[in-house]
């Protein structure tokens, strides 16, 4: 498959194997920021092919994962009142809320659906005029078009039944905030591809040059993550700070304008609390006024639920890559894909599920 | 490096939880991952508990006057009814078939339950009625008993099949999924991930630039072929139905208290299912099959059960795809395309596509 089998090829990836290991003389803890490369780093076994110079730590960009417990619980709040259809991306459905997670509201009942695109929850309002359809929008600057997209087509419609609970996060502030933490140990960013795509990367320049550090853009195929690790080494071995970009196949500078100009005009930045982390200022998007009849939150009354995370869990920590996994105690005992504790041991984008599915006790 | 690989063994056969804490039936129950084994080993084989039923294969064998019967059933619950590639009759038929075959049995008969709902179109009912005759002649088994039930309107998706089989297992086959040892070859008759494609696509309204036909097919040919060659020098039979090639392997390497090594790269698998796979974000390993057999053979005998398979229409894609290894009992792994290692486990229900 062109633009697949090449990113997977075997002696591409001993060639970049053997040059990260020349060229890293010393130790440097690199963070990849999006969920989907880290579980591309243990479903393909690079993490364990890396020198020891090499250590990984695995960033916050798995939306499932930072949703936060009282978003999750208005979620089910809502799925759970009648005459509302419920629609989700599959992989937001077995996160657990404070009491149970959206599969069992449906197994009790509840009109819950599994949705491809944001648009056929439109659609579905389009069909069931008589129901509340109500989509989850979660994720970071990659589904906040087709979202802001599902809001505008709403709007022309000049739809009533239909409406977005939105928990919507952006990356570069969550990364401002691990850099700025005093327990920071991120040497190196591989930012992600998806996000850049959409945004572009000069929103990356002034971090890099504040926090004097390396980020490189990167994709998702193994040989992208040996590559933008091979650079981003490159650039701490010789003192570089700046954003370069790896995955060049798919994101320019700018990124998509059209697309970010129809984010502007539906969101607008607030803070935003993360699953684990805690608030974080300027990181979120919520609706705009004009859009404020299509957001749930406020047609379903449920803003001012609050909930309380297990004491169990330590999410936040392994979010901000300051533990990883399986030095929990409660991983692979209390908590598992089963039933888990905490969000990254559900999606499949989850740094613990990743754990879990892929590197256990190997 | 230091990603620390978890060698801690605490981590390693992590128990699900009991089945007391689910207070209802999930979806995932019946998924063919972990809660599934959950509800068949914590309430299904300790309330019916008997020796033919302990083995948990594609079937039971029963010991009779001259001989072995292996005898099976399944339920089908498809929805649409009729999907690209076949139809829940077809299917039905398809299903109970090759779970006789995987216990190395020649298919003697079938029964068919039907429950209907008020409503059904009637000739929708004699189109699915023809295709399980089709599907029984071509396999050469008769239907030779059935049942129908209605219920009310709303009560049921149209058609739910219910078919149980009975087949004779040969002189001299032995077919257990206990026989996996370490050496053998584990070869896989085709190109995976077709049937739940070709559902999810149809049932979700995707479109691909190719059609993706679900690989429904009825195996006892192709099987018989095999054993007729080879013997008792094939030990292991498997469908890879609902869970995929991963949990069926995972299931064997359980049973037989072996470890599994597959090699990704040697996984047939079909561009235009590859690429729906890609972009949902879908595991090819987890996503059912309907008419493809995973064989488990002694190793001198490999080569010779891989041009056998490929002989046969159905077989054509075969390939040998990994094999038994003694480290790592009850685990599969499998070598990533640049490489690497990692663990295939069971999931716990069925995958859920993922967000970006």
């Amino acid at each position: 498959m062109k633009y697949v089998d090449e990113y997977r090829d075997e002696a591409s990836a001993k060639a970049l194997l053997a040059a990260i290991a020349r060229d890293a003389r010393r130790p440097w803890t690199l963070m990849e920021i999006c969920g989907g490369q880290t579980h591309t780093l243990l479903r393909s076994g690079v993490d364990r092919m890396l020198p020891d110079t090499i250590t990984l730590v695995h960033g916050p960009g798995c939306p499932v994962c930072v949703t936060p417990l009282e978003q999750i619980d208005r979620a089910l709040a809502i799925a759970r009142r009648p005459g509302v259809v419920f629609t989700s991306f599959g992989d937001m459905l077995r996160v657990p809320g404070s009491t149970t997670d959206l599969l069992a509201i449906k197994s009790e009942g509840g009109d819950v659906r599994i949705v491809y695109s944001p648009l056929d929850a439109v659609k579905l309002a389009q069909k069931h005029p008589d129901r509340q359809v109500v989509f989850f929008a979660v994720g970071f600057e990659t589904t906040a078009p087709p979202n802001a997209m599902a809001a505008w087509q709403a709007r022309q419609l000049g739809l009533d039944n239909f409406s977005l609970l939105v928990s919507h996060v952006l990356v570069p502030p969550a990364m401002e905030a691990i850099l700025g933490s005093p327990h920071n140990r991120v040497q190196g960013f591989l930012a992600a591809g998806h996000v850049c795509a959409v945004m572009g990367y000069w929103e990356y320049e002034p971090l890099a040059e504040k926090h004097r550090i390396p980020i490189t853009v990167t994709g998702f195929e193994p040989i992208d993550l040996l590559h933008g690790i091979l650079l981003t080494v490159r650039a701490l071995e010789s003192g570089r700070h700046g954003v370069e970009n790896q995955y060049s196949r798919a994101v320019t500078r700018d990124g998509n304008l059209p697309a970010q100009e129809l984010v502007r005009r539906v969101f607008e930045p607030c803070d935003r609390k993360w699953r684990g982390i805690g608030a974080i200022p300027g990181s979120g998007l919520r609706l705009r006024e004009e859009f404020a009849a299509f957001d749930a939150e406020r047609r379903f009354e449920v803003g001012d639920l609050t909930a309380e995370e297990s004491p169990l869990c330590i999410a936040g920590e392994i979010l901000q890559g300051l533990k990883k996994p399986h030095l929990c105690p409660a991983f692979g005992t209390q908590c598992t894909p089963e039933r888990p504790l905490g969000a990254p041991m559900v999606s499949a984008e989850g740094a613990c599920s990743a754990y879990f599915r892929y590197a256990r006790a190997s | 490096m230091s990603v620390d690989p978890i060698s801690d063994p605490a981590f390693g056969g992590a128990c699900p939880l009991p089945l007391s804490d689910y207070p209802t039936v999930q979806m995932a129950h019946g998924g063919g991952g972990k809660l599934s084994q959950l509800l068949i080993e914590e309430l299904m084989v300790p309330a019916f508990a008997n020796e033919a039923l302990s083995r948990l294969h594609d079937g039971a064998l029963l010991e009779i006057a001259g001989g072995r019967l292996a005898f099976t059933t399944d339920s089908f619950v498809v929805r649409p009814l009729v999907f690209p590639g076949g139809d829940i009759g077809s299917l039905a038929v398809h299903g109970t078939v090759n779970d006789l075959a995987m216990c190395g049995a020649r298919p003697l008969a079938l029964s068919c339950g039907l429950i209907l709902e008020e409503g059904l179109d009637m000739a929708l009912l004699a189109r699915l009625v023809g295709s399980m005759r089709d599907a029984a002649a071509r396999a050469g088994v008769p239907i030779v008993t059935g049942d129908t039930k209605v219920v009310d309107r709303g009560k049921g998706d149209g058609v739910y099949v219910n078919t149980a089989g009975i087949g004779l297992v040969p002189e001299g086959i032995l077919i257990d999924p206990r026989r996996a040892r370490p050496g053998d070859l584990v070869l896989l008759s085709g190109a995976i991930a077709e049937h739940g494609i070709a559902i999810l696509s149809v049932r979700e309204g995707l479109e691909f630039e190719s059609p993706i036909e679900s690989d429904s097919a009825d195996l006892s040919g192709m099987v018989a072929i095999l054993l007729e060659r080879l013997g008792a020098e094939v030990h292991v039979l498997r469908d890879p139905t609902r869970g995929g090639v991963a949990s069926a392997t995972n299931e064997i390497a359980k049973s037989a208290g072996v470890g599994m090594r597959l090699e990704e790269t040697r996984i047939p698998l079909r561009e235009p299912v590859r690429g729906a796979c890609e972009i949902l974000g879908l595991d090819p390993l987890y996503v059912a099959n309907e008419g493809k057999l995973l064989a488990i053979v002694a190793r001198e005998a490999g080569e010779e059960a891989l041009a056998t398979l490929r002989a046969h229409p159905l077989g054509a894609a075969a390939a040998i795809v990994g094999e038994v290894v003694a480290e790592g009992p009850g685990r599969v792994t499998m070598r990533s395309a640049i490489g690497g290692s990692r663990i295939v486990d069971l999931l716990s229900g069925e995958q859920l596509p993922r967000i970006c």
